[in-house]
C-alpha cells in the first residue's frame, strides 16, 4: 500500500518534470533556431509541455519493475515517439509552426531531437536508478538535479546570448537589423569585404588602428610602472620590519574602496590647469595609481608565502637586499608577477571613466574612448558593435589563454571591479 | 637607494633613538620606506590629495568654464598701406580678458616693429623704445575691450629692409589673475543646492536600492552558479571560463550590447517577448521609471555574479568531503546537507563578499552611466557627481556630492572593519 502512495508521488514528480523540460526545451530550441538561422520557429511552449508530460508518463510506465535500465533504447524510443505524436496532435499537425507535410524529414528529425532531449533530461534528473523507490532523499536529489539542469540552461543563455548578439550584429547591415531584430543569421556568400565592412570602415575611417596602438601602449606602460612600484613595496610589507607596517598593509584595502568618480573632479581641475588633461601622459599617471594598491596587495600575499630561508641564505652569502629581491624573490614569484601583470593590463585596457573624462581629441583616444565616440545617432549600430568586439576580443583571448593564472590572481587579490 | 634623504633620515634617527632601535633595524626601516616611497607618492598624489581636494572644491563657487585662468587676449589691426616714403599707417591693439567674469591685472603687452618707422601717435599707456612697444595696463575688466592706438610714417630705411609687414611679429600679452582653484572665495551654495533639491532623497533611495539589489543579485546568482560547478562533467573548465566572461569583458562593450538588446523598438529581447506572446506591447526596459532601475540592477547582478561565483566555488572546493559522508550515513537529505553543512561554512565568505560588493556597487559609476545616463529614476550618488559637475557644469556642486559619498563610504568602511573578515588574505 505504501509503495502505491509513493508511486503516486513519483508520478506527480515525473509529470512535473515532463511538463517543465518539455517547456524549457521548446523555448530554448525555438529561440535558438530563430537567433541562429533567422527563420522564426514558432514552438508552442504549452503543447510541448503537454507532450513532455505524456512522454515522461510513458517512459515511467515502461519501467518493467526495475528490470529495464533507465536509459534502455527501446524504452526511450517509444517515449520519444509519444512526444512527437502528442505534440503533433496538440498543434493540429504543425508542431514547428508549419504543416508536417511541408518538410517531413526535417520536421521529424527536429521532433525526435526535441523529444529525445526532453526524455533524456527527465531520465537524467531521476538518475541511473530510475524513478522507483522515491524517498525524501531521492526526491530532493531529483529536485537538485532539476535545478542544476535548469541552471546550466539559464547561465549558458544569459552569458552566451549577449556576446553572440554583439558578434553577429557587427556583421549585419543597419536595414536588416531594423527589419527583423530576431534575425542574426549572416550571409556568408556575400564575400569577405562585405561581411567585415563594419570592421574595415572602423579601421579606415575611424582610425581604430591608432586607438588599438594607444590602448596597448598605455596598458603596457601602466603594467611596467605598476610592477616597478609594487614589487619593492610588496616586498617591504611582506618581509621588512618598520613602524606602521600593519597599519600600512591594512590601509591598502582602504584605497580599494575609494570610488574613481570622486577623484575625477579634483584631477580634472588640476590636470586642466597643468595641461595634462587631454594627454596620454595624464592617463599614464592616473592608471598606475589605481592599479598599484591592487598589485601590491596581491604580491605581498604571495611573497609572504615564499620560504624566508632562501632569502636569508642569500643575505648570508653576501647579497644585498635588492640583490636578494632581484635574484631570489622575483624569479620565485614569476607566476604571481605574471598574473598581476596580466590583470593590470586588463584593468588598464578596460578602463573607461578616466579616458572618457580626460580625452577630448581623437588623436589621443584609447580604444574604449573610441568605442564610446561611436555611440551617436549618426554612426550605425553595427559599427558600435564591431568596436565592442574589437575591444573585447583581446581581453577574452588573454583571459582564456592564461585562465589558470588569472583565476588564482583574482581570488588571491579579491580584486576590484 | 637605501637612503631617502638626509632630512627624513635624521627624523628616522630620532624615532630610532626614542624607540631604542639598533642600527641594523634602522637600516631595514630606511630601506622599507625607500621601497614604499613610489607607492606612497603616487597614491598620495592621485588618490589621497584629490580626495581631500574635494572638500576644498565643494565650498568654492567654481564652474567648468572658470577652470582656465583668465588671461589677456590681444589682437592687432592695421589700417592703411605703406607704399612710399611718408605714407602713414595706423595700428590698433585690442585687449580684453579671456574670462567673461574675471578681471586680469598687471597686464603687459609686447610687440616689435619693423625698422624705419617714425611714430606719429602713441597710446598713453605705452612706451616706445627703439623698435619695441611695451604697454602696461593695471587692470583689464571683464567684458570691456581696451584699445591702444598708434600711427607711424614710413622712412626710406623701412623700404631698404624689404618693407616687412607689421603683422609679421605677433604681440604677446601677459597678466595676472585670480586662480579660481586657489583663491579664498568660499560659498556654501553647493551644499545647499545638493541638499535642498527634492532629488537628494530620491538619489539616496535609488543608490540604496541599486546597491542592495545589485549586491544580493550577484551573490545569489554566484552561489547558484558555484553549486553547478561542483558536479563533475565534461567541459567543466570551458564552462567556468564562460561564466567569467561578463566580469572580464570591457564594460563599454557589454553595456552597449545590453542597450541594443533591450531597445524598445528594434531590440531583440522585445522581439522575442512579443513574438512568443509573453507581452503584447514592447517593454521600455531602460527608459521607464521602475523598469530602468530593475534593469540596471539586473545588469549589475549579471556582470558581477562571476566574482561571487569564483570565491564561493573556491571556498566550496576546500570544504572537507568527510562531513558530507558522515551526514549521509546519518540519513541527511541533500537539502539538509546544503542547509546545515554547506551554508554555515559559506556564510563567512558570503558576508565578506557582501560587504565588499556592497561598497563597490555603491561606488559604481560606469554601468549606470552607460546604460541610462542616470535618467528614468536611476540616478545614484556617483552618477549625480557627473551630472552636477559636468552636465550642469558646476564643479563645486559635483564636489559637494562627492563629499557626501565620502561620508557615506566612511560609514560603510567602518562597518566593514568592525564586522568584516578578521582573517588575513581577504
Amino acid at each position: 500500500m505504501r509503495g502505491a502512495v509513493m508511486d503516486k508521488r513519483a508520478f506527480a514528480l515525473g509529470g512535473g518534470l515532463g511538463l517543465l523540460w518539455g517547456f524549457i526545451n521548446a523555448v530554448v530550441f525555438g529561440v535558438a533556431v530563430t537567433l541562429i538561422f533567422g527563420t522564426s520557429a514558432t514552438l508552442t511552449g504549452g503543447a510541448a509541455a503537454l507532450a513532455g508530460l505524456a512522454a515522461t508518463l510513458v517512459w515511467m510506465l515502461l519501467d518493467g519493475k526495475g528490470a529495464v535500465s533507465a536509459f534502455d533504447k527501446r524504452r526511450l524510443a517509444i517515449s520519444v515517439l509519444t512526444f512527437a505524436i502528442v505534440l503533433s496532435l496538440a498543434t493540429f499537425f504543425s508542431p514547428l509552426g508549419f504543416a508536417l507535410g511541408d518538410r517531413p524529414l526535417g520536421a521529424l528529425l527536429t521532433l525526435a531531437a526535441l523529444g529525445g532531449a526532453t526524455v533524456a533530461a527527465v531520465a537524467c534528473c531521476f538518475g541511473q536508478a530510475g524513478w522507483r523507490g522515491l524517498r525524501r532523499y531521492k526526491f530532493e536529489l531529483v529536485l537538485i538535479r532539476t535545478l542544476k539542469g535548469f541552471g546550466f540552461v539559464f547561465f549558458s543563455a544569459i552569458v552566451v546570448f549577449p556576446f553572440y548578439a554583439m558578434l553577429m550584429t557587427s556583421f549585419k547591415k543597419q536595414s536588416e537589423l531594423l527589419a527583423n531584430p530576431l534575425d542574426y543569421s549572416i550571409n556568408l556568400s556575400q564575400g569577405f569585404a562585405e561581411l567585415f565592412s563594419s570592421y574595415i570602415e572602423l579601421f579606415m575611417d575611424f582610425n581604430f588602428g591608432r586607438f588599438i596602438l594607444i590602448s596597448a601602449l598605455v596598458s603596457v606602460i601602466t603594467v611596467l610602472l605598476t610592477l616597478a612600484a609594487s614589487i619593492p613595496g610588496a616586498y617591504a610589507i611582506a618581509r621588512l620590519r618598520f613602524p606602521g607596517r600593519t597599519a600600512f598593509s591594512r590601509s591598502i584595502l582602504l584605497i580599494y574602496m575609494v570610488p574613481a568618480i570622486v577623484l575625477v573632479i579634483p584631477l580634472y581641475a588640476v590636470f586642466s590647469q597643468l595641461g595634462l588633461r587631454d594627454s596620454l601622459l595624464g592617463l599614464v599617471i592616473v592608471y598606475p595609481a589605481t592599479t598599484i594598491p591592487v598589485a601590491l596587495y596581491m604580491l605581498q600575499g604571495y611573497f609572504r608565502g615564499l620560504p624566508a630561508e632562501l632569502e636569508e641564505a642569500g643575505l648570508m652569502d653576501g647579497c644585498t637586499r635588492l640583490g636578494v629581491i632581484w635574484r631570489i624573490t622575483m624569479p620565485l614569484s614569476l607566476p604571481a608577477i605574471a598574473s598581476v601583470a596580466l590583470y593590470v593590463f586588463m584593468i588598464a585596457w578596460n578602463e573607461f571613466l578616466f579616458a572618457f573624462m580626460f580625452l577630448d581629441s581623437p588623436e589621443n583616444f584609447t580604444l574604449s574612448r573610441g568605442v564610446v565616440s561611436l555611440n551617436s545617432s549618426e554612426v550605425p549600430r553595427q559599427h558600435l558593435m564591431a568596436g565592442a568586439v574589437i575591444v573585447t576580443v583581446p581581453v577574452l583571448v588573454i583571459f582564456l589563454w592564461f585562465e589558470r593564472f588569472l583565476v588564482t590572481g583574482l581570488t588571491a587579490g579579491s580584486v576590484k571591479g | 637607494m637605501s637612503d631617502i634623504s638626509t632630512r627624513s633620515a635624521s627624523d628616522l634617527d630620532l624615532i630610532a633613538a626614542a624607540k631604542r632601535i639598533g642600527p641594523i633595524a634602522l637600516r631595514e626601516m630606511r630601506l622599507a620606506f625607500a621601497m614604499l616611497a613610489p607607492t606612497i607618492l603616487i597614491v598620495l598624489a592621485i588618490v589621497l590629495i584629490p580626495l581631500a581636494a574635494n572638500f576644498w572644491i565643494s565650498v568654492k563657487p567654481i564652474g567648468l568654464a572658470e577652470l582656465r585662468a583668465a588671461a589677456p587676449l590681444v589682437r592687432e589691426r592695421e589700417r592703411g598701406t605703406l607704399e612710399a616714403v611718408g605714407d602713414t599707417i595706423t595700428v590698433e591693439y585690442r585687449v580684453r580678458s579671456s574670462s567673461p567674469s574675471e578681471p586680469v591685472t598687471e597686464v603687459v603687452i609686447f610687440d616689435t616693429l619693423p625698422p624705419g618707422l617714425e611714430p606719429v601717435e602713441t597710446a598713453p599707456e605705452c612706451v616706445l623704445t627703439g623698435a619695441e612697444i611695451r604697454c602696461e595696463l593695471s587692470i583689464l575688466e571683464p567684458k570691456i575691450q581696451t584699445r591702444l592706438n598708434f600711427a607711424f610714417t614710413a622712412t626710406q630705411a623701412y623700404f631698404d629692409t624689404g618693407a616687412p609687414r607689421l603683422r609679421d611679429s605677433d604681440p604677446t600679452a601677459s597678466g595676472e589673475s585670480d586662480n579660481v582653484l586657489t583663491n579664498f572665495e568660499f560659498t556654501l551654495d553647493n551644499f545647499a543646492k545638493v541638499f535642498d533639491a527634492d532629488e537628494f532623497w530620491e538619489v539616496l533611495w535609488v543608490s540604496f536600492v541599486y546597491t542592495l539589489g545589485g549586491t544580493l543579485g550577484a551573490l545569489i546568482l554566484g552561489l547558484f552558479a558555484a553549486q553547478l560547478m561542483m558536479t563533475n562533467f565534461a567541459g567543466r573548465g570551458i564552462m567556468r571560463g564562460l561564466f567569467l566572461f561578463p566580469y572580464v569583458s570591457p564594460v563599454i562593450a557589454v553595456a552597449f550590447t545590453w542597450v541594443f538588446l533591450l531597445d524598445p523598438f528594434s531590440g531583440t529581447v522585445n522581439a522575442i517577448l512579443t513574438s512568443t506572446n509573453v507581452t503584447s506591447e514592447t517593454i521600455n526596459f531602460l527608459g521607464q521609471r521602475g523598469n530602468a532601475l530593475a534593469t540596471v540592477i539586473a545588469f549589475e547582478a549579471w556582470r558581477y555574479f562571476p566574482l561571487a561565483f569564483l570565491f564561493i566555488l573556491a571556498r566550496m572546493q576546500s570544504l572537507a568531503a568527510d562531513l558530507y559522508e558522515a551526514a549521509e550515513m546519518d540519513g541527511a537529505t541533500p537539502f539538509q546537507m546544503f542547509l546545515h553543512i554547506s551554508l554555515p561554512q559559506l556564510i563567512g565568505i558570503m558576508s565578506t563578499l557582501f560587504l565588499l560588493r556592497f561598497i563597490w556597487t555603491f561606488n559604481k559609476f560606469d554601468d549606470i552611466f552607460l546604460l541610462t545616463g542616470g535618467a528614468s529614476g536611476t540616478r545614484t550618488f556617483t552618477v549625480n557627481v557627473y551630472e552636477q559637475a559636468f552636465a550642469i557644469s558646476n564643479l563645486g556642486a559635483g564636489a559637494a556630492v562627492a563629499v557626501c559619498i565620502f561620508f557615506i563610504l566612511a560609514g560603510f568602511v567602518t562597518l566593514y572593519f568592525k564586522y568584516g573578515p578578521k582573517e588575513e588574505g581577504m
